[in-house]
């Protein structure tokens, strides 16, 4: 009766794959409206580089083999999906030999390992205040208080990013300003490489979490403001519960429902990086990588990260819709 | 309706007064009202929406939202003055004390729970439940007491029709048998089959567990089924008060006349009187009685003078300079 049927799963896949070759087909049509073409276009620009290119004509056949572009327009099609659904995403145009699924999975666990963290500790800081703040029985202290502390919502996240440099890794010196790791620590699963990534991160983190934890802080507040006013919150406290009982169970438990659906949003589209917090923190992570990937015009790059990005949300969604029913037993499945 | 004279009283409402700070001069929403309710006795509150029926419940379980506040008065249930516990001891009395059967049974349910857990909620609160088997056996016998299967206690609130909620909520009030249980308005919002079925729930909880109740609403047909006395409101003040069968048959206070008078009957063809006026604006009140604008007996007293409740008969109180007299009938 309740939960998940079969038949929903199957129907909520294909929703997913539909969704992802959606994603696929507009990247596949958009630059092929854009008019040029872009062998002779980095041809000419070798050429402009070097003064000249001897045989430029048969170059630009060579090349434009191959990447394949010779062949029909639908041939094309077929095989970018079948390669975009094994994961091969093409060659770097600006670091040629390089392929992007190489660049896109040395990019991803930074991406990963920071916006996950700071993305749940913003909404987990925020939904905390927000909860306070509307709720009615906090002390009248801490009402007052609790609001300064959005005051970074405010701030562009690329201003707060240069003024954290500014403050902590030129000022106070006691964080790093870029990268993700010292340059004289190695990757490998020590204390020196672990905690370094920590101090890295800080501050990137500090920056999104800052500035982010306002929204879900006057969301929440404004959800438990209207739930306060609910007849079951009325009956909890007339059932003499203990008020922690009740802002757990009746209040927060409800008034979190909404933001939980943002949350599974703004999880997903940390696949594609923050471009700005990665880009001031040279952080190299997938937004870094999408930012050099469109400074270079490297098409095949964009459209890799781009790719995971649309896989991303896609795949929160379809998560959190499978989790919802047990999130709110309102939901069901029943009948797909 | 038997002889209460020897009964005693597990609730004594005293000069219960509330304020709604909405301006400077606050709006009084209920005003000096005083009543008792008697052991295993079901006192019925009536008058027309925005009489201060609601505040006065909400006020008797501390429970009024700002900008409603309670100015003064006292609330004495099982010997206990409700208004003046600290937050702890009210939570302790709560429930164990005085129960409340509210009046949205749409909304009156946490959407996130099972209807077991938000009744073991309650029972957890205050008593020992005696391991997981024993409450879940009271469990479903509450739910059996209110005409439900005991199944009903997997479920989730959306999964009931609003008479099983509404009667998942009165077997809630009464899980920790208490001396009082306040009904606000039950059974508004339901059709009248279902009605019928909160209401028999109402009389069997009344009947086997001699449990005093509250009853407020506005429905003159269920005040007669259920109540054993009722108490009659207008402009925050209390009209009249007196056994529901006296007060149905000789009514003394005009109000309380034309209450009944506009009760369609089924059996007796009479014209439908419909009464002019609303109720008072409670920010502006007539001076003296509040009713005389609408009153068809009003004399020059009646604008000057407001009436006190005084007693006009064995166990019938009213609040009139010029009762009915018309008394020949009992």
């Amino acid at each position: 009766m309740r939960g998940i049927t079969k038949g929903y799963l199957i129907k909520r896949l294909t929703m997913l794959v539909l969704t992802v070759w959606l994603g696929l087909t507009l990247m596949f049509i958009i630059p092929r409206l854009a008019p040029g073409d872009p062998v002779a276009a980095m041809v000419s620009r070798l050429s402009a580089q070097a003064g000249r290119v001897e045989q430029s004509e048969q170059m630009i056949q060579a090349w434009q083999e191959r990447f394949g572009l010779d062949a029909p327009m639908y041939v094309q099609y077929f095989r970018y999906l079948g390669n975009s659904f094994r994961f091969r995403l093409g060659y770097s145009m600006a670091y040629f030999p390089t392929t992007v699924e190489e660049m896109v999975m040395r990019a991803m666990p930074w991406t990963l390992g920071l916006l996950t963290i700071a993305t749940l500790m913003s909404f987990t800081v925020g939904i905390a205040i927000g909860a306070l703040i509307g709720w009615r029985p906090t002390p009248r202290v801490v009402r007052t208080l609790l609001p300064v502390s959005l005051c970074f919502t405010s701030i562009p996240p690329f201003m707060l990013g240069i003024l954290l440099i500014y403050v902590f890794a030129f000022g106070f010196r006691v964080l790093p300003f870029a990268g993700a790791y010292a340059r004289g620590v190695s990757p490998a699963f020590s204390w020196a490489f672990v905690s370094s990534v920590i101090q890295h991160g800080t501050l990137p983190a500090a920056a999104v979490v800052l500035t982010s934890m306002g929204h879900w802080a006057l969301g929440m507040r404004a959800m438990m403001i209207t739930n306060a006013g609910e007849d079951y919150m009325v009956l909890a406290q007339a059932k003499g519960l203990r008020p922690g009982r009740v802002f757990w169970m009746y209040g927060v438990r409800n008034a979190i429902l909404p933001q939980v659906t943002a949350l599974a949003l703004s999880i997903g589209v940390i696949a594609g990086g923050s471009i700005i917090v990665e880009y001031i923190f040279t952080y190299p992570g997938m937004g870094y990588l999408l930012y050099q990937g469109i400074v270079n015009n490297d098409y095949p790059l964009i459209q890799g990260v781009v790719f995971v990005l649309i896989c991303g949300v896609a795949v929160a969604v379809f998560i959190i819709d499978l989790l919802y029913p047990f999130i709110d037993p309102r939901i069901t499945y029943e009948r797909g | 309706m038997s002889n209460r004279t020897t009964a005693a009283a597990v609730c004594e409402v005293r000069n219960l007064t509330v304020h709604y700070d909405v301006s400077a001069t606050p709006v009084v929403a209920a005003n000096e009202v005083s009543f008792d309710v008697y052991e295993g006795e079901t006192l019925g509150l009536v008058g027309e929406s925005g009489c201060g029926k609601s505040t006065t419940a909400m006020a008797m379980l501390r429970l009024l939202q700002t900008p409603g506040r309670v100015a003064g008065g006292s609330v004495n249930i099982a010997g206990v003055d409700i208004m003046r516990l600290r937050p702890a001891a009210l939570r302790d009395f709560r429930w164990r004390n005085i129960a409340l059967i509210p009046q949205g049974a749409m909304n009156a349910l946490n959407p996130v729970m099972r209807i077991e857990k938000q009744l073991a909620d309650a029972i957890a609160a205050h008593a020992d439940t005696g391991g997981r088997q024993a409450l879940r056996a009271r469990i479903g016998e509450l739910l059996e007491m209110v005409g439900l299967p005991a199944d009903v206690r997997r479920l989730y609130p959306h999964e009931l029709s609003g008479g099983m909620k509404q009667r998942v909520c009165v077997a809630m009030a009464v899980a920790l048998n208490p001396p009082l249980v306040i009904a606000d308005e039950p059974t508004s919002a339901l059709d009248v089959v279902v009605q019928r079925l909160v209401a028999q729930s109402l009389i069997r909880i009344k009947e086997t567990l001699g449990i005093a109740m509250v009853l407020i609403g506005h429905d003159m047909g269920l005040m007669a089924q259920l109540t054993d006395r009722v108490a009659v409101m207008y402009a925050g003040r209390i009209m009249e008060i007196a056994p529901t069968d006296i007060l149905f048959k000789a009514p003394l206070h005009p109000y309380t006349q034309q209450l009944i008078d506009s009760v369609p009957s089924i059996r007796v063809k009479k014209p439908l009187r419909v009464f002019p006026g609303g109720p008072p604006d409670l920010r502006n009140l007539p001076p003296g009685c509040p009713f005389e604008p609408r009153c068809p007996k009003a004399i020059t007293i009646c604008r000057g003078e407001t009436p006190a409740l005084k007693a006009c008969g064995e166990k019938q109180y009213a609040a009139c300079h010029v009762p009915n007299t018309n008394r020949n009938n009992i």
